[in-house]
């Protein structure tokens, strides 16, 4: 019974430790996302389809490649990972921030891609208009293209959310599975199925599925072309 | 005050697309309160008032407005749209549909990074909905009002933070007939009460007999220097019989 009680006692905090990482993910996700969103949207930048391309590659590429991936740069023998350990003693390996970065990484398209959409959907004449009336462009993302685009950008904040609490595979490889420190939702599921915890298991698949669909819903009002107004 | 416009423009733009190429060819000098550009759809009317607002880079040489230099490819001038107090009206108006009138009329007011605020009072924007009589409307929503309330606050917007030139890019052409002839003689006696220069491109012969102090012609991106009587009683024109209305401006009027 002391068992399942402390199963449970981590599933809590498994769950904690998820909302958190995935905030964090979600936040890095919505400032990136929406700024190159918007840059790929207006900019003719050279190359811009292939950018695109590659921010894109995170949705198709499987997690643990991904994982792979950011090992090579923030590992501890990575270009990034042995500057940071060098000049600030910084290891992100094995740390809740490493599990905030896998998880960016993996939910970022989502965020950027919509954002994207939702600046190109934009009336370009709004944006000229408020140019001639003298506003700053700083000004005319803030008061005329973010206000108009915020709906689409939201939907696709939601679903990069959900895709940031679900991650797994890049996670556990950046992060691994330290029960309180690194171990998520998702992994904690893995880690109780594989010790043979079912009533846990059990458990944190229904806190983990009760929450997506709270997300998915919230995400499909939220979709362009269901405003209430119009 | 500086109300006589002096626009001196000679300016070459070419647009291409995967399809067709378009140039831009005009080169004219004006000093009048009112001209008007005529010309049919595609002639490259807007392109032109565009690039006199700064909205679009010509590929080379100059535009000056009332003596200021706002373009200059030799020189490497090129003031930003934000800086050249040219109010511009366009065609569907491009009113901020999350914003209320009032919000919208108080815009270019506005330099930060935030809207103003709803009931925020300002004497200055009052005074401006009150001479368009946008008051009774003033917290409603561009898609809440009229259409001639949208061409009043779509005005009021342009000429609230004093420019020294309005550009009106096909001003009636959203409207429908009745309004049309309507929002014209407001925009006249408009006009006639303000110090602010004008210059308006339009097909419809209508506007270049109420407007047109000063005319010029731009066909196939190519402006000819044109007069008021020109566009009115072209050669020839006595062999369409009378009400005939060339086909863009019936369109123009099915559109509306």
């Amino acid at each position: 019974m002391t068992g399942i009680d402390e199963d449970m006692g981590s599933a809590w905090t498994a769950l904690a430790l998820s909302l958190k990482v995935a905030s964090c993910a979600t936040l890095v996700c919505l400032v990136m996302g929406v700024g190159i969103g918007h840059v790929l949207a207006r900019r003719r930048i050279p190359g811009r389809d292939l950018v695109d391309a590659l921010l894109t590659l995170p949705l198709v590429m499987p997690p643990t490649v991904l994982g792979y991936y950011l090992l090579v740069v923030v590992g501890r023998k990575g270009a990034l990972g042995a500057w940071l350990h060098d000049a600030f003693g910084i290891s992100l390996v094995f740390t809740w921030q490493g599990a905030v970065i896998a998880a960016s990484l993996v939910a970022f398209p989502l965020t950027f891609k919509s954002a994207r959409a939702a600046f190109e959907a934009v009336d370009r004449e709004l944006e000229e208009a408020a140019r001639v009336l003298g506003v700053s462009e700083w000004g005319i993302f803030f008061r005329v293209s973010l206000p108009l685009a915020w709906r689409g950008i939201l939907a696709g904040v939601l679903l990069c959310f959900a895709r940031a609490l679900g991650e797994f595979g890049a996670t556990l490889m950046v992060a691994g599975s330290i029960p309180g420190k690194t171990q998520t939702l998702s992994i904690a599921v893995y880690e109780a199925v594989q010790a043979g915890h079912d009533e846990t298991a059990q458990m944190l698949v229904l806190i983990t599925s009760l929450t997506c669909v709270a997300v998915l819903v919230a995400a499909g009002r939220l979709a362009p072309g269901r405003t209430a107004s119009e | 005050m500086v109300n006589r416009f002096a626009l001196e423009v000679d300016i070459r733009k070419t647009l291409r697309s995967a399809r067709q190429t378009f140039h831009l060819h005009a080169r004219f000098s004006v000093h009048s309160r009112r001209i008007v550009v005529h010309g049919p759809s595609g002639a490259g009317k807007s392109l032109l008032l565009k690039a006199i607002a700064g909205l679009v880079t010509p590929d080379q040489g100059s535009i000056v407005l009332s003596g200021a230099t706002l373009f200059d490819s030799a020189a490497g001038t090129n003031v930003s749209p934000q800086e050249r107090r040219v109010a511009y009206l366009f065609q569907d108006y491009a009113l901020f549909p999350h914003l209320t009138v009032r919000q919208n009329v108080g815009f270019g007011l506005r330099r930060g990074w935030i809207n103003l605020h709803g009931d925020r009072p300002d004497p200055a924007i009052d005074a401006w909905l009150e001479s368009f009589e946008l008051c009774r409307v003033a917290h409603q929503y561009p898609s809440q009002i009229s259409g001639g309330q949208r061409q009043r606050t779509a005005l009021a917007r342009a000429l609230v933070a004093r420019p020294c030139a309005l550009l009106l890019d096909e001003p009636f052409a959203a409207l429908d007939p009745a309004l049309r002839s309507r929002m014209r003689a407001e925009l006249h006696a408009l006009h006639a009460r303000l110090e602010v220069p004008m210059a308006l491109i339009t097909h419809d012969p209508e506007d270049v007999r109420v407007f047109g102090e000063e005319v010029l012609r731009l066909s196939d991106g190519v402006v000819e220097a044109s007069s008021a009587t020109e566009v009115l009683d072209p050669p020839g024109s006595y062999l369409h019989p009378p009400g005939h209305l060339p086909g863009e401006q019936r369109t123009e009027a099915y559109r509306a």
